[in-house]
């Protein structure tokens, strides 16, 4: 039987500077976005929007964002709610937003991504992240999110014999990426030497190993085709695959922690939606929450046999010779991670590419774009594959 | 549009300047012996080597205050000044670490020099530049006629949490300042202005023992911010260039902040070297821009321009304009150096530090 489900169209894109935005609120950056995304695809009035925030309720004092943002964002009376999957929460919003469109219940919805990171100390927003753990079984026993990836991370250096150095070129590409992307909270580039002598943070990551935390609200306006406005300046991208995966909550009760099993599965279905296979994707943006994310991300898409992703950035400059660029516009590790927002930052920056708006960053002739946003060690994966929608 | 002449008008109405003219005619620092290497504290965190934000840092010794070590650089003063001290009318301490929360340190400290009783004394308070204020306080009681000298103290001995960044550099140490007529000044004070908002960046709430601080955004919005905006409007309205300036001062937290906040303002690394004193003792927080000063004065020659500027968490700067007048030659000598004091240095390791800090509790 021939799909029948109306085709989600991303007609507009917004997003705020990363950084630590201390003049800037919860609101002010949503509602940027927002008003950014709506001017972008000619005033189009979504009657829905899905807000991805993993930190509100406790780290800015304010839950019920829908409410908030609508009103603030002069879209009164909208359907509006939150979508929390911690750090994939920006994904999950996402993937709501594209459900609402294909079930037909809605025509226009916006998807916006904020987070207001940097308002507590570095030690509240650790205690705050533990709670994306399981409370009972991880948390509990001291673990936090990122310490829990350097064991993981000290587990994979086992296995396979890493070499310590070869990691550096993850956050050493991410950076130089982000040169190019003025929305991005480091746009310098990162010596080989710099990071060699960076101080230790959670053994075996150093300082730039782990994404900064930082403030930052991105939106994208998802419409079913024929409600778009025609005369855009821009093309349209077209949300080909989308889905979203659970893995076994707690990481100790996983087979194989050392597999991102939700990634995989989520990659393999999005992918099978959208009729392609993830080699034919001309870029990856990845959730490089840390060294090991990356890795382990490009593992479970099948980029690379287990075991061998740290691999693929060995060499630098092997880089520009792969067939996948990867965090185009500067990843977690140099866009900075506005954890809730993440997710939305992913889907603005696939667009800038499919549209060839990219600058200097720009993936020479980008067609097909893979993007994945993950909870803590890959509880919760969403991919979505988003492809330029041809005249 | 508005024309660089009509900036320098706007600016100039916002200079605090006094009907009389006024200065400096004595000045004095202290240094307690004691040095705690910043190594050492790094050794007992488990930190690295790497990046620490001074070399050392002053420790006042089991018998020193606030107050003791405000009559030490006050007497220095009044050696350089060559006055009664019962011609005094004000002794302001400006401190964050006074030793009561009620009872004046000023009240103490003009005792112990002979200037009570016909004195103002009231403590003055304001995170690091505390001592700046009392400074512009005795500008408008001596630039008003209504006393002929005042003395105005910037003195800390600096609370820093264990394990906490400030460990490492919260100091103790300070300087004291007798302001009086400019014909009897070693230098003249040719403007101040001051630049204040309510900026949340460190505190200490009554009853807390250590201040708490909001890490990276006591950088940007608050010292820079705060810094750069005093300066910029201070040379605006004086329409003196960074050149202009034989050298200049500002608040000292750390090694890096004052040279970064030189640097954007187009001051050399030579203009700040001669007052650059917090990686050899620290941040001596209501003492640290002045104690820079008193630095630059021992060396300073007649016609020299110095630029000083404070920094205090809350948040505000003190800007002042010095030039310094031909007193200076026969003054510098007359009391010890504040090079006297860095270089008179015993060195202590982390166990003595908590003993003379009072962190180990014995009841």
């Amino acid at each position: 039987m021939a799909d029948t489900k109306p085709e989600v169209y991303i007609a507009g894109i917004g997003q705020t500077n990363v950084g630590e935005l201390w003049s800037l609120s919860l609101r002010d950056l949503g509602v940027q976005a927002i008003r950014a995304a709506i001017k972008d695809a000619g005033g189009l009035q979504p009657q829905a929007i899905f807000v991805g925030n993993m930190l509100a309720a406790s780290a800015s004092h304010q839950a019920n964002l829908g409410a908030l943002l609508c009103e603030w964002a002069g879209l009164k009376g909208a359907e509006g709610t939150t979508a929390e999957a911690a750090d994939a929460s920006g994904g999950a919003a996402l993937r709501m937003a594209y459900t609402a469109i294909r079930s037909g219940m809605v025509d226009v919805a916006l998807v916006v991504g904020v987070e207001k990171a940097t308002d507590v100390l570095d030690s509240d927003i650790d205690s705050l992240s533990v709670r994306t753990l399981d409370s009972d079984y991880e948390a509990a026993e001291g673990l936090t999110p990122i310490g829990q990836s350097a064991l993981l991370m000290q587990r994979y250096i086992y296995e396979n014999q890493v070499e310590r150095e070869a990691l550096a070129a993850f956050p050493m590409l991410a950076h130089a990426n982000a040169v190019n992307n003025p929305h991005a909270m480091y746009r310098k580039p990162l010596a080989l030497e710099t990071y060699l002598k960076a101080g230790m943070l959670a053994e075996p990551f150093n300082l730039y190993d782990i994404a900064p935390l930082a403030d930052g609200a991105a939106a994208v306006l998802l419409a079913r085709r024929e409600v778009v406005p025609q005369n855009l300046n821009h093309p349209l991208v077209r949300i080909a695959g989308s889905s979203l995966v659970t893995d076994r909550f707690a990481l100790h009760d996983r087979s194989d922690p050392l597999f991102f099993e939700a990634a995989a599965v989520s990659v393999q279905r999005a992918c099978q939606q959208a009729g392609i296979t993830p080699a034919q994707a001309d870029f990856f943006e990845y959730a490089d929450i840390t060294t090991l994310h990356a890795v382990l991300s490009l593992e479970a898409a099948g980029f690379t046999p287990r075991g061998h992703g740290w691999r693929l950035a060995f060499d630098h400059a092997r880089w520009q010779k792969q067939p996948l660029p990867v965090a185009t516009l500067g990843g977690h590790k140099a866009r900075g991670n506005p954890l809730g927002a993440a997710g939305v930052y992913q889907a603005v920056e696939a667009c800038l590419q499919l549209r060839g708006e990219a600058g200097a960053s720009q993936v020479l002739q980008a067609r097909i774009g893979m993007i994945q946003a993950l909870a803590g060690t890959g509880s919760t994966a969403v991919t979505h594959i988003l492809v330029r929608a041809e005249e | 549009m508005i024309n660089e002449h009509e900036h320098q008008h706007e600016a100039e109405s916002l200079l605090l300047q006094p009907q009389r003219p006024v200065g400096i005619i004595g000045y004095g620092a202290y240094v307690p012996r004691y040095r705690l290497p910043a190594k050492e504290i790094a050794r007992i965190w488990g930190a690295g080597d790497e990046g620490l934000p001074v070399i050392e840092k002053a420790v006042a010794g089991l018998d020193e205050d606030v107050i003791t070590m405000s009559i030490e650089a006050a007497r220095n003063a009044l050696k350089r000044a060559g006055i009664d001290p019962r011609e005094l009318r004000a002794v302001w301490v400006g401190s964050e670490s006074h030793p009561y929360a009620v009872k004046p340190s000023g009240t103490v400290v003009a005792e112990a020099i002979g200037a009570s009783p016909h004195i103002q004394a009231g403590d003055w308070e304001f995170a690091c530049k505390a001592g700046t204020e009392a400074i512009v306080a005795g500008i408008g009681l001596v630039g008003s006629g209504m006393g002929k000298y005042a003395l105005a103290i910037g003195m800390d001995t600096a609370q820093g949490k264990p394990g906490d960044a400030l460990e490492y550099t919260a100091s103790s140490g300070g300087a004291a300042y007798i302001i009086g007529p400019a014909e009897e000044a070693l230098a003249t004070i040719e403007a101040t202005y001051s630049y204040v908002t309510d900026t949340p960046d460190f505190w200490r709430r009554e009853h807390a023992v250590y201040p708490e601080h909001g890490q990276r955004f006591t950088g940007e919005p608050a010292y820079f911010q705060h810094i750069t905006s005093a300066a910029r409007t201070m040379l605006t309205a004086t329409g003196l260039k960074p050149a202009d300036f034989t050298y200049a001062v500002f608040h000292q937290p750390n090694t890096k902040f004052p040279q970064r906040v030189a640097k954007e303002l187009g001051f050399t690394p030579e203009q700040i070297k001669a007052g650059l004193l917090t990686p050899m003792i620290g941040n001596t927080y209501s003492g640290s821009a002045l104690i820079g000063l008193s630095a630059i004065l021992d060396v300073a020659k007649p016609g020299d321009l110095i630029l000083m500027t404070s920094y205090g968490s809350g948040a505000g700067s003190d800007v002042f304009v010095i030039r310094v007048q031909e007193p200076i030659r026969e003054r510098q000598g007359k009391a010890l150096s504040t090079q006297d004091y860095i270089t008179r240095r015993t060195e202590i390791d982390y166990a003595t530090y908590v003993r003379f800090r009072g962190e180990i509790t014995v009841k």
